[in-house]
């Protein structure tokens, strides 16, 4: 189905556990670049999870274990070789509760530019940012105020210029909207249609409506069989395909709402 | 009165009843909150009462002033400076091991320690604030300061130095303890958004967590200084009685919490000046420790960071 599209990321039997707590069993499949995927599945299914397999976040949690491949246009990210830090600035990631750093707008976009010993403009820098977010000509004005000022709509485009700010290739999203109401949530959306031109990006939601509103692709996750607490992905296709013909009982259940 | 009435008369009691037992504990309670501010208050007035005394007879320009404090000698000057200049040099002595290595080690202890070596160490570390300070003193005077003869011979068997370095070590818990609490409470999800726009820990912890937590860990300084004024078993001990106006920490010097003791523990005569001079002395000590708790209370409300 991905036969049109370059491959951004590809993941090949991926297992995640926590301890003993086996989180993730044995994923494979392949993100297209400059689309959106959506992830969507029940609560505690390991959406989440799974999203931070692509950044490398799971290695902060320290009894977490990752086994499988996540191949970066072709490279391993989980090579031993591999420093994740490096990862994190080719893959970014927009959180599900708004999470600006308390310091102004301005040195919130920057913080990452400025870590990354960025040498250009950073005015510059800031303004494009700020654009590609569709937050400028809110706060052009106001750039040395407080980023908590800011709403909570304003601060998730905040958070999503800081992202864009550091030029990674692909922009993980948790939830972006969930704290949003629906015309912030609608905002954001219409922003990752304008981000796709450029980026990869990767959604969790919870909103069926949203992964069918605004996505390309969707992958279903579901426990992995009954009484397992291991989460896995148990149908992948075009968003259409999952929402009109979905192949498995289990998805038709779900976006139909007659489970979750 | 039937069943149910009954019932509602022992389940639901007067109103009148229920109030004056309010009353009762709310006075009882007040009392006792009330008792910590009379004392403050009856302290001051002692304080000032005999400073008052002392002025009278001592002019205040020559106070703060004169630069020799002999109020124990026949021919009596009484300028405070040498004592400042005592509790200066050994509170900033203090503050130099103090204030970095515990920063260092709250840092550490925030966001570098597993979460075993933390639940080993925190506790480790606060058992240094355990120690009595009579303790520290002697440690001080016994070991330290035969140390520090054998790198610079001319140290004086009671010297500014060997206080300070003690001192700084016995503060150090407080420090990190405080700043530690401050940093820890700077939320996760702060640092999680630095470690996804590619920051190491090191950038983590410098960039967002430290100036996040600035105000409590401003805070923690301020109290630390406040503490090392005040400290008095270790300088009365170690530190000497020789009110100088010097620099060099390798001397024998005298701060105003060390002369207090001096006078207090001698023969001095009850309204004698040398005794008033103690109160004039202890009045400017409280003073100066209070403007430190003032800034550090309002820094700690002023730099409050809001993280939502």
């Amino acid at each position: 189905m991905l036969q049109n599209h370059e491959i951004a990321l590809s993941v090949n039997n991926l297992n995640v556990y926590y301890g003993g707590f086996h989180a993730l069993e044995d994923i494979s499949l392949e993100i297209p670049a400059r689309q959106i995927t959506a992830i969507i599945g029940p609560s505690g299914c390991g959406k989440s999870t799974f999203l931070r397999c692509f950044n490398r976040m799971n290695d902060l949690v320290p009894s977490a274990r990752v086994q499988g491949q996540v191949l970066f246009y072709g490279q391993n990210i989980y090579d031993p070789k591999i420093n994740p830090v490096e990862v994190r600035r080719h893959i970014g990631m927009v959180f599900q509760k708004p999470n600006p750093f308390p310091k102004s707008i301005y040195e919130n976009v920057a913080y990452g530019a400025r870590i990354n010993g960025y040498k250009g403009d950073m005015d510059e820098l800031v303004e494009r940012s700020l654009r590609a977010a569709a937050l400028w000509d809110e706060v052009k004005d106001n750039l040395k105020k407080s980023a908590l000022a800011l709403s909570g709509g304003q601060q998730q485009r905040l958070c999503i210029a800081r992202a864009i700010a550091v030029e990674p290739q692909v922009i993980l999203m948790d939830e972006p909207a969930s704290a949003l109401d629906p015309i912030a949530t609608l905002k954001i959306e219409e922003l990752m249609q304008e981000l796709k031109k450029d980026y990869t990006i990767v959604i969790v939601t919870h909103n069926m409506q949203q992964a069918a509103r605004a996505s390309d692709y969707t992958a279903m996750m579901m426990l992995s069989k009954e009484g397992s607490r291991a989460g896995t992905v148990i149908e992948y296709d075009r968003t259409d395909a999952i929402f009109t013909r979905p192949k498995d009982k289990r998805t038709e259940d779900y976006v139909t709402g007659r489970f979750g | 009165m039937n069943e149910s009435q009954r019932v509602l008369s022992t389940v639901l009691r007067p109103r009148a009843d229920h109030d004056r037992r309010e009353k009762i504990i709310r006075a009882v309670l007040l009392l006792f909150s009330a008792v910590s501010i009379f004392t403050t208050l009856g302290i001051i007035a002692v304080l000032l009462q005999e400073t008052i005394l002392f002025f009278r007879e001592v002019s205040i320009v020559e106070f703060f002033t004169e630069t020799r404090w002999t109020p124990l000698f026949a021919s009596k000057k009484f300028g405070v400076l040498p004592l400042v200049n005592g509790t200066v040099l050994v509170a900033a002595g203090a503050m130099f091991i103090a204030l970095p290595l515990g920063l260092l080690a709250a840092i550490y202890l925030s966001e570098y320690a597993s979460d075993r070596a933390r639940k080993l160490l925190k506790p480790a570390l606060e058992v240094l604030a355990g120690v009595p300070t009579v303790v520290y003193g002697y440690f001080a005077l016994t070991f330290v300061t035969p140390l520090l003869q054998k790198i610079w011979p001319q140290t004086q068997a009671f010297n500014a130095l060997s206080a300070s370095i003690v001192m700084g070590f016995m503060i150090l818990p407080l420090v990190a303890s405080l700043s530690e609490d401050a940093m820890s409470a700077v939320p996760q999800s702060l640092r999680q958004a630095a470690y996804a726009l590619g920051a190491t820990r090191l950038e983590v912890t410098l960039r967002t967590v430290v100036p996040a937590a600035l105000s409590g860990i401003s805070a923690a300084f301020i109290l630390a200084i406040s503490r090392a004024i005040g400290e008095t078993m270790i300088v009365a001990i170690a530190a000497g009685q020789q009110p100088k106006l010097t620099l060099n920490p390798l001397q024998s010097i005298e701060t105003m919490t060390a002369y207090i003791v001096q006078v207090s523990l001698g023969d001095t005569p009850q309204q004698s000046i040398a005794y008033k001079t103690i109160f004039a002395v202890g009045m400017l000590l409280f003073v100066m420790t209070l403007v430190m708790n003032l800034i550090s209370n309002w820094m700690t409300r002023r730099y409050r960071e809001v993280y939502e």
